[in-house]
């Protein structure tokens, strides 16, 4: 589903990734763990397009080419739930998320709406659909924004630290949102630090370090038994 | 007791001249608006020429007086085009205000958040539907108070116009002036109804502000 070769990032003089290679296979959840300014944003925003990289990347067999003029149509089976939520402020819950089904795919207002609201129901907020971003708690708006991204029907979803902005006692209902998105067969990249997700849904555990993949292993082989002394070093300190 | 009388005697010419200032200054804030969104989109682009272009035309129109660049275009353009006194001070101010709009639109959308056009792009939004839907109606709301504020001097500005033959206010005042000799008297009057437009507008912007806070509480991220 998503292939990945040789990936390299520069901003300025900064080499962020140093060719990165990675294979997510469909229905894979692949959790992208590593130590703050390791890169892990960077390769995610580079799978969604967001920057610009050399290398090759493959969405569902297609080739990513920055000059290619469908790039936003390629982007639509991506999605990708960030940090902060960045839910539009100005739109309500419901507006979030018929927001790119109608005015990208076309899709009638009524339709995207009914849509969305199977969706808000499945993230467990139809009920606030009315509102607005600035009335809920961070746990609503990380739901929202992964109901936002879903209401394009994407073939890979990428979430970027999910639950990293959340109180503690929210993070629960965001991951479980996640776990059963997970069990339902939606392939996943995610970047997290939290290890009972990993265990529990995760297929793969990958470790970035200063830009490169260092080790990646099945998650109870790679929280039991890190081969790579980096890796060692960096699970001692989370665990 | 004077003044009221000049006031009131003086109030058919007066009232003719405040629209014809109404009407230059809203055919030339309209356009300036077009002009500003337009410069501040070539300012904030990635593509170098038209940052060029951007930067150039607000340097050299912040740069220079306004009542040049108003005879600029009523001596300079006219003499390519025919341009009657309206429409070229029309132009000339709305190029003028369009450098400073610009600055204000530019402001305005830089000030919101990096992450809103990433979550639009990532839905697979154009970059020109991303400012159009999410971008733009975000940044309007926060520019209102300082484009309010450049439409009142947009509005006071347009007194220059006077000087290129249009029968505006400060235009009007000035004859009204040498003509009686009292000055004081009628630039006074004048004044009196720029303060008088200045608070109409003044009103009308804030109601509009209430009415886009109105939804969405706390805007921002
Ligand atoms: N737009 C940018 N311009 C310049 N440098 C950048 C930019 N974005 C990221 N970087 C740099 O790239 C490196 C990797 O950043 P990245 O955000 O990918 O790290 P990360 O692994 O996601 O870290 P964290 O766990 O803190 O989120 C950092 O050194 C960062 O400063
Ligand atoms: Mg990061």
């Amino acid at each position: 589903m998503i292939k990945v070769n040789n990936l390299h990032k520069h901003f300025g003089d900064l080499h962020v990734l140093k060719g990165v290679d990675m294979n997510v296979n469909e229905q894979e959840v692949v959790c992208l763990i590593g130590a703050s300014g390791s890169g892990k944003s960077t390769f995610l925003r580079c799978l969604n397009f967001l920057e610009k990289a050399e290398g090759q990347i493959w969405i569902d067999g297609q080739q990513i080419d920055y000059k290619r003029d469908d790039l936003n149509d390629l982007r639509q089976d991506v999605g990708m739930v960030f940090q902060h939520f960045n839910l539009f402020p100005h739109r309500t819950v419901l507006g979030n998320v018929t927001e790119a089904p109608i005015y990208v795919k076309g899709v009638n207002r009524k339709e995207a709406e009914d849509e969305a609201m199977v969706l808000l129901d499945k993230v467990g907020l139809a009920d606030k659909a009315d509102c607005y971003p600035s009335e809920l708690s961070g746990g609503q708006k990380q739901r929202v924004a992964i109901g936002r991204a879903l209401a394009m029907k994407p073939k890979v979803m990428l979430f970027d630290e999910p639950t990293s902005a959340l109180d503690p006692e929210l993070v629960g209902e965001v991951l479980s949102v996640m776990k059963q998105l997970a069990k339902e067969g939606m392939t996943m990249v995610v970047v997290t630090h939290e290890m009972g997700f990993a265990k529990e849904v995760g297929d793969l555990v990958v470790y970035m370090d200063e830009g490169n993949i260092v080790e990646q292993a099945k998650p109870d082989e790679m929280f039991s038994n890190p081969q790579n002394q980096r890796t060692q070093e960096f699970l001692s300190c989370i665990l | 007791m004077e003044f009221l009388q000049a006031l009131i005697n003086s109030f058919p010419i007066f009232i003719k001249a405040a629209v014809v200032t109404v009407e230059l200054t809203a055919t030339a804030l309209v356009i300036g608006t077009i002009i500003g969104l337009v410069i501040a989109l070539c300012k904030i682009s990635s593509r170098k020429f038209l940052n060029v272009i951007a930067n150039g035309y607000i340097t050299i129109i912040r740069g220079t007086p306004l009542i040049v660049q108003i005879f600029w275009i009523y001596y300079g353009l006219t003499s390519i085009v025919v341009l009657d006194g309206f429409w070229a001070a029309s132009i000339a101010l709305a190029v003028h205000n369009g450098a400073y709009i610009a600055e204000i639109f530019r402001g305005g959308i830089q000030s919101i958040d990096r992450g809103q056009m990433e979550a639009a792009r990532s839905l697979g939004m154009p970059y020109s539907l991303a400012m159009r839907r999410i971008i733009l109606p975000q940044a309007f709301r926060r520019i209102m108070p300082p484009l309010g504020n450049q439409f009142i001097i947009g509005l006071k500005d347009s007194s220059l116009a006077a000087f290129v033959t249009m029968e505006e206010l400060f235009n009007i005042s000035m004859r009204m002036a040498a003509s009686t000799f009292k000055d004081i008297q009628f630039y006074s009057i004048a004044g009196l109804y720029y303060l008088l437009l200045v608070i109409i507008f003044t009103f009308l912007v804030n109601k509009l502000e209430n009415k886009l806070s109105e939804g969405s509480s706390g805007v921002g991220r």
